[in-house]
């Protein structure tokens, strides 16, 4: 490639980010202006990708390699490959919504907002990109800062305990991470190269070390169960855009992790942790299900929601075959676009009422009609109604857990039970009974806000109705990766292979 | 002006329907490309025509002694195309439903014309399908492929055969009927339009359900029925109990799905598909597998028939997840009609019929069915006896005959089955239209205690309601005579273990269905009027396009049954002939004799019902007071409906959301974790405020230390 298009993609709202610094900060519209447009133009830069990919190789793509630390052997080293492709489509996008949504909520430090949110993009788009995990974790720690800010400028009346508690919880497992990668570097033959160190074997009781290294940073993000406590408060005080990327991009950074680092590289401690953690991602689905049940605070309520559904996700990464990995991606995906647009019309409720207790609402459907059916599309797509994306996703990985080991699936099935119950109820309270006196006459949704929640309906629709058109992307890196993890092809536990003649 | 512009797009709608439908009722002479592929078989006939036999596969000849014919199963086709009216049978009410729910509102008090043009449309294709199949026009053919990953690779399909086009016929035209009832019943309701869509949304959803051709359509299917219903029940909103009403059906058939889903796994990793056509036509290599689970190992085929049957349990609502029916009675009573009564709620017969190859695998999957269908059956009917809510006696009325349904299926007779399905479709559909127009009467008055008399204010939806009470009573000659009938009989004649006791149960119940209907029906149209005297000034009969549905459905009450007319009264049968393809048909091992004196019984039995309401409600009208009070048990157990309600909330419910908020969220989360949390910066915290304390400014201290420290060093050194 002669153009550098990752670079491009990561710097660009870097760059625009600066040329927000050169606006005057009262000139507010000006600002909010610019920063739609560089993000739409990101949109756009990225699209290329999609159709430029060749799908038909699980080899990384559009790399660009320079030597940056040559003493170390660092290397300013990006690709992407039929996973992270996906990610930063949708990181796009999710930026570009959530400045949409921002538009009105946000009216302090309008300008030093912009620029956390399009730093916070860039550093999102370099960590899905980075084949070299030194500037892996540069990336990731750069992460951080923004939404440090974003949740303690811009939160809730508890934002700084919110914040202080996400940024040390995730650091610590960063630390983790670090330590990792150093022992990673020392062993290795002194490479911080990706696709390099998961071509070496490593005695296993550093794998197992490793392992537990990285689960710390992982775990911690996606968040696992018992790691998840920072996630409640966390969106409960964080802004909407805050909210949303969180929901969409930032916490799935962690399965990333474990898809890029542990499956490929440690791919004996893999195999040997299968099990814990299966039974760590039942833990989440049923505890983060049942939990929900307890929630009186709407922000809350989709907070333990997404443990629940995250745990759906890890458990088809590590339930090991071909079904439940590429499930697990979608899930991802999935849960990025439904959690995500359920947030903007959180965040859209909440401008009008200023209130995120439950007991507050109900006969919004009388109210906000358009806002309902909108609701209850992405609460139906959250709950896996076929034909929307929740229930592809759901289903692949249900599927695989039940060819790897039946009582797993057994138990995630749960999930589905407990899914709609709390959905159902919340969208009860929310939208039906009698009209609360606290939300009569309140505004029907502008037009502002029903071009920001179109996209993520037309995104559940279409991978509901034809999911293959991301699935395909997957399937050579996710055999590709099945492969390196149970180092030879026969050996992914294909149906064809049970299937009882 | 904006009204115009909706009156265009209007029309632009109904101009692009006709002409679909006119070239998709052309393309029946459509060429078929010249050979199917890899089959080699010669399709030598150019109408379009697939005959049976060259393009079914055989499911082996079934063991199970009792089994006559083999069945069949249409084998894909990769090259055939659907043809259009096929396509326009699902997907037009998909159009009406985006069209009605995005525009409706502006269209007001017209939105329901572009719904029933499309479900009017509907219909003439499903009828057009019947006769193809009839024909000999059987389809197997994928539209595209929905999901592939791995080696899974599920498509969406239809598949066209006997058992579909049954289908379709009931849904399309009790459909067609309820859309227009709505017209004067949903009349002037602020969600007049909303109303229509989601009719369409179900209709949609309902016929993807029995068209597809593979298990995941019909997942999809399944619950998107569940969503229209969910939505229906809920559609007045405001009031929480409806809104209960939509959230318990949802959640209950979820669990019921819980089962189904595992049971679509279990067949995948056994078959390697999920295509109807790869499992039926496999479906013998299974037979002696086992599936292991939690150290258990469980018969295969009997695991898998089990599972799916938790999935019809759900739908259909019975024992022990009926509990959602009689709530859902709080939706408008077309959809009651619709949804609860012919269509929906009959999905999971559909599901038992259509999977007959895996259930007949498992002789102790049938047993339960036909025990499980026999309690249901009684269990519903008991409680029917003493509701006073018209709409609730019709609710668990349909919960018992659903019941009979999946009998018939249990007693390996699934034609009987859908057969019943199809005859109850209608004058149960005619029951819940007539109470429908009882209601509107009646000022929206549910309960049966403030009616009477009714005969001379509403005469067309007495006789209409007289025919469908004699329907299911199992009168001679009317519609369910002839299932009913078949179902006792086969159930009798079963080889199955449970099938005397089926016939038994089956018997008794057809006394109480034909008490507590003409219990009904003396209650609403018999005796002085019990209403307040405002009630009394306003009773007429309904318009036209209320009491129009009521004939049209009479007529089905009536005559739906004379399609299998058994042997013995003359007839041949024709209808379990048509099924037999798919469905098979059981030997039938009876003399004559027997079957006329089993004929005889049921008779007897509902005749008597007749009866001895009559005798009740009727002669001496204080009777059943009086017996209410001398056995009240009995009577306040029925009227609580067991109790089970009551059950389920505090056993499982009220546990569940206490377990969560003392346990988990009180103790697990804001205790355990969040204490360790902030417990370790907390302990750093007081760690440092004591270190801190080392530094407080005063030299005498900081030299104290120093000179502490500088000895303990010189210490050390000299002592090491």
């Amino acid at each position: 490639m002669s153009v550098p298009l990752l670079s491009t993609l990561i710097f660009f709202p870097v760059i625009g980010a600066l040329s927000l610094l050169l606006v005057d900060g009262k000139e507010v519209r000006t600002i909010r202006v610019m920063a739609l447009i560089i993000s739409l133009i990101e949109l756009l830069l990225a699209l290329p990708l999609w159709f430029l990919f060749d799908k038909s190789t699980y080899l990384m793509q559009f790399t660009e390699q320079h030597a940056w630390i040559p003493a170390l052997n660092i290397n300013y080293s990006l690709g992407i490959d039929g996973i992270s492709i996906l990610f930063i489509l949708l990181s796009a996008l999710i930026t570009t919504l959530s400045i949409l949504v921002s538009w009105e909520s946000i009216r302090t430090k309008v300008k030093e907002f912009f620029i956390a949110v399009l730093l916070l993009e860039g550093a999102m788009i370099g960590v899905f990109c980075a084949l070299d995990f030194f500037l892996f974790y540069i990336f990731w720690e750069a992460m951080l800062i923004p939404m440090f800010l974003i949740i303690g400028i811009w939160g809730g009346p508890n934002r700084i305990y919110a914040t202080v508690k996400f940024f040390l919880y995730t650091l610590i497992g960063s630390l983790l991470m670090l330590i990792g990668i150093i022992t990673l570097y020392a062993q290795g033959g002194h490479t911080f190269d990706i696709l390099k160190l998961a071509e070496q074997t490593f005695p296993i009781k550093l794998q197992m070390m490793l392992f537990w290294a990285f689960f710390a940073a992982f775990a911690v993000k996606v968040p696992m169960w018992p790691v998840h406590t920072w996630l409640p408060d966390a969106h409960t005080e964080a802004p909407t855009a805050g909210s949303v990327i969180l929901a969409g991009i930032l916490i799935k950074m962690g399965a990333y992790g474990f898809l890029r680092f542990s499956m490929p590289i440690l791919p004996d401690a893999t195999q040997a942790m299968m099990i814990p953690m299966i039974v760590l991602s039942l833990i989440g689905i049923i505890y983060g299900g049942v939990i929900c049940l307890a929630q009186t605070d709407l922000k809350r309520l989709i907070a333990y929601s997404s443990v629940s559904h995250m745990g759906f996700v890890t458990l088809g990464l590590y339930a090991l075959n071909p079904q439940s990995v590429e499930g697990g991606i979608l899930q991802m995906i999935n849960h990025g676009v439904v959690t995500g647009a359920l947030f903007l019309c959180i965040g859209m409720v909440y401008e009008r009422t200023h209130t995120r207790v439950i007991a507050d609402y109900g006969g919004l459907a009388t109210t906000m009609p358009v806002f309902a059916s909108f609701f209850l599309l992405f609460t139906l797509a959250s709950v896996g109604l076929p034909g929307t994306n929740g229930f592809i996703g759901e289903f692949l990985i249900l599927l695989g857990s039940f060819i790897t080991r039946p009582w797993i699936a057994v138990f995630a099935a749960t999930g589905l039970i407990l899914g709609a119950w709390y959905m159902l109820w919340l969208y009860q309270r929310l939208f039906f009974n009698a009209v609360n006196d606290k939300v009569l006459n309140l505004p029907e949704l502008n037009r502002r806000e029903i071009i920001t929640l179109v996209p993520m309906v037309l995104l559940i629709f279409w991978i509901g109705l034809y999911p293959n058109a991301l699935l395909s992307f997957m399937h050579e890196s996710v055999t590709h990766l099945l492969n390196q993890v149970y180092g030879t092809p026969e050996a992914i536990s294909q149906v064809s292979t049970l299937i009882m003649r | 002006m904006k009204f115009r512009h909706l009156n265009i797009a209007l029309l632009v709608f109904l101009l692009t329907t006709t002409c679909w439908l006119q070239t998709a009722l052309a393309e029946t002479g459509h060429e078929l490309p010249a050979a199917t592929a890899g089959t080699g078989v010669d399709v030598g006939h150019g109408t379009g025509v697939v005959q049976s036999d060259e393009h079914t596969g055989t499911i082996g000849e079934l063991e199970t002694e009792h089994q006559v014919a083999s069945r069949t199963v249409a084998r894909p086709t990769t090259d055939t195309q659907i043809p259009g009216y096929l396509l326009l049978l699902p997907f037009l009410p998909l159009a009406s439903f985006f069209f009605t729910f995005l525009f409706g509102k502006q269209l007001g008090s017209r939105a329901h014309w572009v719904p029933i043009l499309s479900i009017l449309v509907s219909f003439i294709c499903a009828l057009k399908a019947f006769f193809a199949v009839k024909a000999g026009f059987i389809l197997n053919q994928d539209l595209y492929t929905w999901i592939s990953s791995g080696d899974l690779r599920v498509t969406v399909g239809f598949l066209v055969d006997q058992l579909t086009v049954v289908m379709l016929i009931v849904v399309t035209s009790v459909s067609a009927l309820v859309h227009i009832y709505s017209v004067g019943y949903m009349k002037g309701e602020a969600g007049y339009y909303r109303f229509f869509s989601y009719l369409s949304l179900f209709t949609f959803s309902m016929l993807m359900l029995v068209l597809g051709n593979n298990f995941m359509q019909l997942f999809f299917g399944w619950e998107a029925v569940g969503l229209s219903s969910y939505l229906l029940i809920g559609f007045y909103y405001e009031k929480q109990s409806a809104a209960d009403a939509g959230k318990k059906a949802f959640i209950v058939n979820r669990i019921g799905d819980f089962g189904f889903i595992l049971g679509l796994f279990l067949i995948f990793v056994n078959f390697g598909s999920l295509q109807y056509f790869d499992v039926f036509s496999n479906a013998r290599e299974i037979v002696g597998g086992s599936f292991a689970l939690f150290g258990m190992s469980f018969d295969l085929p009997t695991a898998i028939a089990l599972l799916l049957l938790c999935g019809a349990i759900g739908k259909s609502a019975q024992l022990p997840l009926h509990v959602w029916l009689p709530d859902a009675m709080e939706g408008p009573t077309p959809v009651s009609a619709l949804i609860h009564a012919a269509t929906m709620v009959t999905a999971g017969i559909f599901l038992v019929a259509r999977c007959n190859p895996l259930f007949e695998l498992s002789t102790f999957a049938l047993n339960v069915i036909t025990i499980l269908g026999a309690v249901t059956c009684l269990f519903a009917a008991t409680i029917a006896l003493v509701q006073t809510d018209i709409k609730r006696v019709v609710a668990y009325s349909t919960v018992s005959q659903l019941a009979y349904m999946f009998m018939a299926c249990g007693v390996g007779a699934y034609s009987a089955g859908i057969f019943h399905l199809f005859t109850h479709a209608f004058f149960k559909a005619l029951l819940f239209l007539g109470c429908g127009s009882v209601i509107l009467g009646m000022h929206h008055e549910q309960d049966v205690k403030y009616m009477g008399g009714l005969k001379k204010y509403m005469p067309i939806t007495y006789w209409t309601f007289l025919l469908a009470s004699l329907s299911i009573s199992g009168v001679p000659g009317l519609a369910g005579f002839f299932s009913k009938d078949e179902i006792l009989m086969m159930a009798f004649n079963s080889e199955i273990g449970a099938g005397k006791f089926a016939w038994f149960i089956g018997t008794l119940v057809a006394f109480m269905t034909a008490f507590y209907s003409f219990r009904l029906f003396f209650l609403i149209f018999h005796g002085e009027f019990r209403g307040t005297e405002h009630q009394k000034e306003h009773l007429k009969e309904s318009p036209a396009v209320v009491t129009i549905p009521l004939i049209l459905l009479a007529i089905g009450a009536v005559s739906a049954g004379w399609l299998g007319i058994p042997t013995i009264l003359g007839g041949s049968n024709s209808w379990a002939h048509f099924m037999e393809p798919v469905l098979g048909h059981p030997h039938v091992l009876l003399s004559s004799y027997a079957e006329s004196v089993l004929m005889g019984g049921s008779i007897l039995a509902g005749g008597l019902g007749i009866l001895l309401a009559m005798y009740m409600y009727l002669t001496r009208p204080e009777l059943p007071a009086v017996l209410s009070q001398r056995f009240s048990t009995i009577y306040t157990l029925l009227l609580n409906k067991y109790y089970i309600d009551e059950l389920y909330i505090n056993g499982i419910v009220k546990p569940t959301l206490n377990f969560s908020r003392r346990v988990l969220l009180k103790i697990v989360d804001l205790g355990i974790i969040e204490n360790i949390v902030n417990g370790v910066p907390r302990g750093i915290g007081a760690f440092s405020r004591q270190i801190r304390k080392l530094q407080d400014g005063q030299v005498s201290h900081y030299l104290a230390w120093m000179g502490g420290s500088a000895l303990f060093i010189f210490v050390w050194m000299f002592t090491r």
